[in-house]
């Protein structure tokens, strides 16, 4: 069943028209900031895009940091969202459920389409960052500066970026999670989708409030910029293991929510 | 094949199917009937595991359902209501992804066994464009196909032949015919009258979810006792047959006899000339008709006196008015289960039209 749901993933136009979207807009920031030359102040805009025109190798992690705090996340809610909901809408749900598809196993299916969703947008922004990084701007052989400012060997700057990209893809949990449970309750694909962007937007608004400072470390999107710490030297661990943890708790809850729901749901669609 | 005992569905205060006890045997092309919104697709969707029931017990192929499920739907091919297919992609990739994400079904027949389904629905010509650009008809027969993709033991099917036009009508019915012929048991869900009649040799009709009938359809439409008998002689022959003639229409006469036969010989031995004699049989329509009331999507005033609620102890215009009955026309039909409606449109013959000018355009490719 997993086989069939990624089939389905990869022959459908719709996801590719989004990875190339969620490319296109650092792609976009790269070109604007090698004709202009002119970066961000250190500090200001996306992290590290002020250090990316000394040194192309940098940019992947700037195109994360791009796409991370809205882009990415609507294209998981409008997968996720759309997971259960639009098979309902099209009326091929019923077909597979009595296939028969266990509806365990048809969630499980979906959750793990998304994440190989996310992963794949993931990788193709990072490699694809890499090369317009190379080319548009400088590309220092020695190596790339980190936070910290001390300097990484080419190989650990791999590693690291890969490390980022697995946190990334990670904090994508929580909003898969709420657009998954969404997509079970109702049949419309949009309003689960946007169900969980109004989660992720109160979750945004919230962490910007200092009298929802008790709920902070609760909030999905609390840890989500804290993979600029994968580029410290040495790596601060603590806030990325909260922020897989927390991740995986709204996993594990809106699950269970999700399954409690749809299993003993009656498919009307 | 199928075993229900007191299946019951409620939805709130609404009770969409209510004590049925269907029995479907192995062979048997059963006709499920019923006005709209009388509980057909609700009770099919039980049948198949999809919505649970409130209370009763169903066996299909000798195993519980929904509890077994699992090991039982693998056998069965269903229909239920409108087909439904990924549009973007080909009628044989929808098949191809819909036999592999479940049980049974090697991965090393596949192929064949899609091409002998296309074949079987007369799609086997169709070429690599996605289901979206299909028209109705098509569509319709994809969705036949892929219930006959596994040469299931049971066939549950709602509406079959919808978007269809008679020369596909036909065809659908032999496939069917010929299927069951070869040892598939079909529960045909309808309210094609004539095709039920045409096709199956049990039916059930259900009616504000219960079923009111259930029998062989030889049984219900055993002769009623009566000859029809169309003469140019009517006047001799109402002199002849006094008392027994109980109608006249020209020179068509209805006559109470338990012997056509008998009838004819004394007719003729009279010397009147007959032109067309049988006894008459209830029509399914008319078995069917004496049965049901309207569907639910008749929705009419609520006829009668309106119920005066007030309490005879509290009296005063305040809760007079308070302990008003609401008209609201639509529950007023209502306590009358109510299919959903986007459903609902799926079961209604109006929308058979769609698709027929591209239907044609197949026909010629």
């Amino acid at each position: 069943m997993i086989g069939v749901e990624l089939l389905k993933l990869v022959r459908r136009p719709r996801t590719w028209i989004m990875i190339l979207l969620l490319d296109a807009l650092p792609t976009l920031v790269a070109i604007l900031l090698a004709v202009t030359d002119i970066g961000p102040r250190p500090g200001a805009g996306p992290a590290f895009l002020s250090a990316v025109l000394a040194n192309g190798r940098l940019f992947p992690a700037a195109a994360l940091a791009i796409v991370l705090p809205l882009f990415l996340p609507v294209s998981v809610a409008v997968m996720a969202g759309d997971s259960i909901a639009g098979e309902a809408q099209a009326g091929t749900l019923r077909y597979l459920l009595i296939r028969p598809v266990g509806r365990t196993r048809l969630l499980v299916a979906k959750l793990v389409t998304v994440l190989v969703f996310v992963l794949l947008a993931v990788v193709v922004v990072t490699v694809t960052a890499y090369f317009v990084g190379t080319h548009l701007f400088g590309n220092e052989p020695i190596g790339v500066t980190t936070v910290s400012g001390t300097v990484l060997t080419p190989r650990q700057a791999v590693l690291r970026t890969v490390l980022a990209m697995l946190f990334v893809a990670l904090s994508m949990l929580g909003v898969a999670a709420v657009a998954l449970f969404l997509s079970t309750v109702t049949d419309s694909p949009l309003a689960a989708a946007l169900g969980a962007l109004a989660f992720l937007v109160t979750s945004t608004l919230l962490l910007t409030l200092d009298a929802a400072q008790s709920l902070r470390p609760y909030l999905p999107t609390r840890y989500w910029l804290s993979f600029v710490d994968v580029f410290r030297q040495p790596i601060l661990w603590r806030d990325l293991v909260r922020g897989v943890a927390l991740q995986a708790v709204y996993m594990v809850v809106l699950l269970g929510a999700a399954w409690a729901n749809f299993a003993t749901k009656d498919v009307k669609s | 094949m199928i075993t229900t005992r007191a299946l019951t569905k409620r939805y709130g205060q609404v009770t969409a199917v209510d004590g049925v006890d269907l029995e479907v045997r192995a062979g048997d092309v059963y006709g499920f009937l019923g006005p709209n919104g009388s509980g057909k697709t609700t009770t099919v969707r039980m049948l198949l595991g999809l919505v649970l029931p409130t209370s009763g017990r169903i066996e299909v192929l000798g195993q519980r359902v929904p509890r077994h499920a699992g090991r039982v739907l693998g056998r069965v091919g269903a229909m239920v209501e409108a087909p439904a297919a990924y549009g973007h992609l080909s009628g044989r990739a929808n098949l191809a992804l819909l036999d592999a994400a479940g049980p049974g079904g090697a991965r090393r027949t596949r192929r064949r066994r899609i091409e002998t389904a296309l074949e079987q629905v007369g799609l086997d010509g169709v070429d690599r464009r996605p289901v979206k650009a299909y028209s109705l008809g098509m569509r319709q027969r994809l969705g036949l196909a892929a219930a006959v993709l596994r040469q299931p033991e049971l066939l549950v099917l709602d509406e079959p032949t919808n978007g269809l036009d008679p020369q596909g009508i036909h065809e659908i019915r032999d496939l069917l015919l010929a299927l069951n012929a070869a040892g598939t048991t079909i529960f045909l869900s309808s309210h094609l009258l004539a095709e039920v009649e045409l096709m199956c040799d049990r039916v059930g009709v259900l009616d504000r979810g219960r079923l009111v009938l259930q029998d062989n359809l030889a049984a219900l439409r055993t002769p009623t006792g009566q000859v029809v008998l169309h003469t140019p002689d009517a006047d001799r022959a109402v002199a002849l047959l006094d008392g027994q003639v109980g109608e006249r229409a020209g020179d068509r006469l209805v006559v109470r006899s338990g012997d056509p036969a008998e009838l004819n010989a004394m007719l003729v031995g009279a010397g009147i000339r007959v032109r067309e004699l049988a006894a008459e049989r209830r029509s399914l329509e008319q078995v069917v008709l004496a049965a049901t009331t309207a569907g639910s999507d008749r929705v009419d005033r609520r006829p009668g006196p309106r119920p005066v609620t007030t309490p005879s102890t509290m009296d005063g215009p305040a809760t007079g008015a308070a302990g008003e009955p609401v008209d609201d026309p639509l529950t007023g039909a209502g306590g009358e289960p109510v299919d959903n409606p986007a459903n609902g449109v799926g079961g209604e013959p109006v929308d058979g039209r769609a698709g027929e000018p591209a239907e044609r355009e197949e026909a010629a490719g």
